[in-house]
C-alpha cells in the first residue's frame, strides 16, 4: 500500500482496510511516535473544515512529521484563476503526500492522476470521505466487537451524504443489514445502491426514523447540509425531518451506539450527549488513530 | 428498372474501404462527429435519410481507403447500436458485423453531473460501461452514473 493514493473506499480490498483497522488500534496505545521525522505532508482544504483537517495535522503532528498547506481556496491562488491542475503539479514538488479536500466530485481522483506523490482524499464534493470511513469502521468495530454480520441504520441525507456513501460501500463488504432512513428527495443514489444490491444484501428504505431505532445496532445520523441545497425553500422543508432524543432511544438493542460524522446542527438533540448510546465525540477521537495508520502506511514506515 | 438497380444507382460502391451501414437516421451526422470524419482526406460518402426495409429510414457512411481498429469503430454503438460494420476489399465484403457497445468510453461523452470536475477543467472525460443493454455510464472521477437518456457529446 505505500505510495499508493485513497481516493475512494473502494480502492482498498476488505484486507487492506482491516489493516489499517489494526494498526490504528496500534497508534491508539501509543498515538505519540517519531516515525515521520523528516516527512512533509501538504493538507489542501479548498473547502472549510474543522475535524478532519485538524484530526490530520494532529496526526502527522504527534508522529513527528511537518504539516504545510491552506484551509481555505480565498487564501491559496485559487484565488488568482489556478486550475487543480496546476495547484497540484506544484504543490506536489514541495512535499511526499498531499491530503485534499475539494467542493467538486471527482477533483482528487484527478488530482491522483497529476501529482506525483500520493493523495488521500478527505472528501470531493457529495462523492467519497474514505478516510471518514476508515474511523467510521474502526468506531463501529470497536463498540460492536465486529464488523460483520451488524443492522446498520444510516438516517438523514443519504443523497449528499458522502460519508454515508463511503460508509455504505465499505459495509457491504461485511454482510451488513442495511435501514436507510430519510425524506424520499434525499434517498441513497443508485450508485451507491448498486454495491448492496451486487452482494445481494438486505436492504429496506423507511421514511420515519422511530421503526428503525428497536432493529439497529448502530444509528449513523447525517446532517442535513445546507450547502447542499441550490433551492433554500427546499432545505427548509427538509431539515428538521430527523431529529433523534433521549427518549426515543428507550427502545433500542442495550449496545447499540449512536455514530455521527459531525458537525451536528440539531439532528441529534444534547439530551443523547450522556446517554451510554452516544458515541460521536469518541468516534472524531479516533480519526487521528485511523489517520496516523494511513499517512504511516502510505508513506512506507510502517 | 428493378428494385435492385435503383438502390445501387442511390449509392456507388466502393473498391476498398468501410461502409457502415443501417445507422438510426437521425444519428449520421453524429456518427461523423465521433468518428472524426472531417479530418479525413479519403473519399466519404454519406446518406441520410435512405429507405430500408428494417427500419423505415436510415443512414449510411461510405469510407474509402478507411480500416478501423474495433475499439475506435466501437465508440459509434452508443449513438448507433443497430450499424452494421462492412470491410470491402477488391469490392468482395470480407467482414460484416454488428457494433458492439465498448467496456469503456473516453473522450466522446461528457459527465452528466454539473458539479463533476470535468466539467470544470480541461480534463478528457472517461466512464467505465455498467450496463450494455440499458447504456449506463460510470465517471471515472466523481463516480456518478450517466444514463442514455441524459448522455451528452463532447
Amino acid at each position: 500500500m505505500k505510495n499508493r493514493s485513497l481516493i475512494s473506499i473502494s480502492d482498498f480490498t476488505r484486507e487492506e482496510s482491516l489493516r489499517i483497522l489494526d494498526l490504528a488500534e496500534e497508534f491508539e496505545k501509543q498515538p505519540t511516535q517519531n516515525i515521520l521525522d523528516g516527512f512533509v505532508i501538504a493538507t489542501l482544504f479548498f473547502e472549510p473544515s474543522t475535524r478532519t483537517r485538524l484530526s490530520f495535522e494532529s496526526a502527522v503532528n504527534r508522529l513527528g512529521g511537518k504539516v504545510i498547506g491552506f484551509s481555505d481556496a480565498s487564501s491559496s491562488s485559487v484565488q488568482k484563476g489556478e486550475s487543480l491542475h496546476d495547484t497540484i503539479k506544484t504543490v506536489s514538488n514541495y512535499c511526499d503526500l498531499i491530503v485534499m479536500r475539494h467542493p467538486r466530485e471527482g477533483s482528487a481522483r484527478y488530482a491522483s492522476q497529476v501529482a506525483s506523490v500520493p493523495i488521500i482524499n478527505a472528501g470531493d464534493g457529495a462523492n467519497q470521505h474514505p478516510t471518514q470511513c476508515l474511523l467510521d469502521m474502526y468506531s463501529i468495530r470497536k463498540t460492536q466487537g465486529r464488523l460483520d454480520n451488524l443492522h446498520i441504520a444510516f438516517v438523514g441525507d443519504l443523497k449528499y451524504g458522502r460519508t454515508v456513501h463511503s460508509l455504505v460501500i465499505a459495509m457491504s463488504l461485511h454482510n451488513t443489514t442495511f435501514h436507510l432512513v430519510s425524506p424520499a428527495e434525499l434517498k441513497l443514489p443508485s450508485s451507491v445502491k448498486m454495491h448492496i444490491k451486487n452482494k445481494n444484501l438486505q436492504y429496506r428504505q423507511y421514511t420515519d426514523l422511530n421503526e428503525v431505532i428497536p432493529l439497529a445496532d448502530i444509528i449513523y445520523m447525517t446532517r442535513i447540509q445546507k450547502e447542499r441545497f441550490s433551492d433554500p425553500i427546499e432545505y427548509e422543508r427538509v431539515k428538521n425531518a430527523y431529529i433523534l432524543n433521549n427518549t426515543m432511544l428507550c427502545k433500542a438493542k442495550p449496545g447499540m451506539k449512536v455514530l455521527h460524522p459531525l458537525p451536528r446542527v440539531n439532528e441529534i438533540s444534547t439530551d443523547v450527549d450522556d446517554s451510554s448510546s452516544a458515541y460521536y465525540f469518541q468516534q472524531a477521537l479516533n480519526g487521528v488513530y485511523v489517520r496516523q495508520a494511513l499517512v504511516a502506511t502510505i508513506l512506507g514506515v510502517k | 428498372m428493378n428494385k435492385e438497380l435503383i438502390k445501387e444507382l442511390k449509392v456507388s460502391a466502393i473498391e476498398n474501404g468501410t461502409v457502415i451501414d443501417h445507422i438510426p437516421a437521425q444519428s449520421v451526422f453524429q456518427v461523423v462527429r465521433i468518428l472524426n470524419l472531417e479530418k479525413f482526406d479519403t473519399q466519404i460518402l454519406i446518406g441520410a435519410n435512405l429507405d430500408s426495409q428494417k427500419y423505415g429510414k436510415k443512414g449510411i457512411l461510405k469510407l474509402s481507403n478507411r480500416f478501423f481498429e474495433k475499439d475506435e469503430i466501437n465508440k459509434i454503438a452508443l449513438v448507433a447500436p443497430t450499424a452494421t460494420l462492412i470491410v470491402i476489399k477488391d469490392f468482395q465484403i470480407i467482414e460484416k458485423r454488428q457494433v458492439e457497445i465498448p467496456g469503456q468510453v473516453s473522450k466522446i461523452v461528457n459527465c452528466v453531473n454539473p458539479n463533476c470536475i470535468t466539467n470544470h477543467e480541461t480534463i478528457t472525460t472517461k466512464f467505465v460501461v455498467i450496463d450494455k443493454d440499458d447504456l449506463k455510464l460510470q465517471c471515472n472521477y466523481c463516480e456518478k452514473i450517466t444514463v442514455r437518456e441524459s448522455i451528452s457529446f463532447v
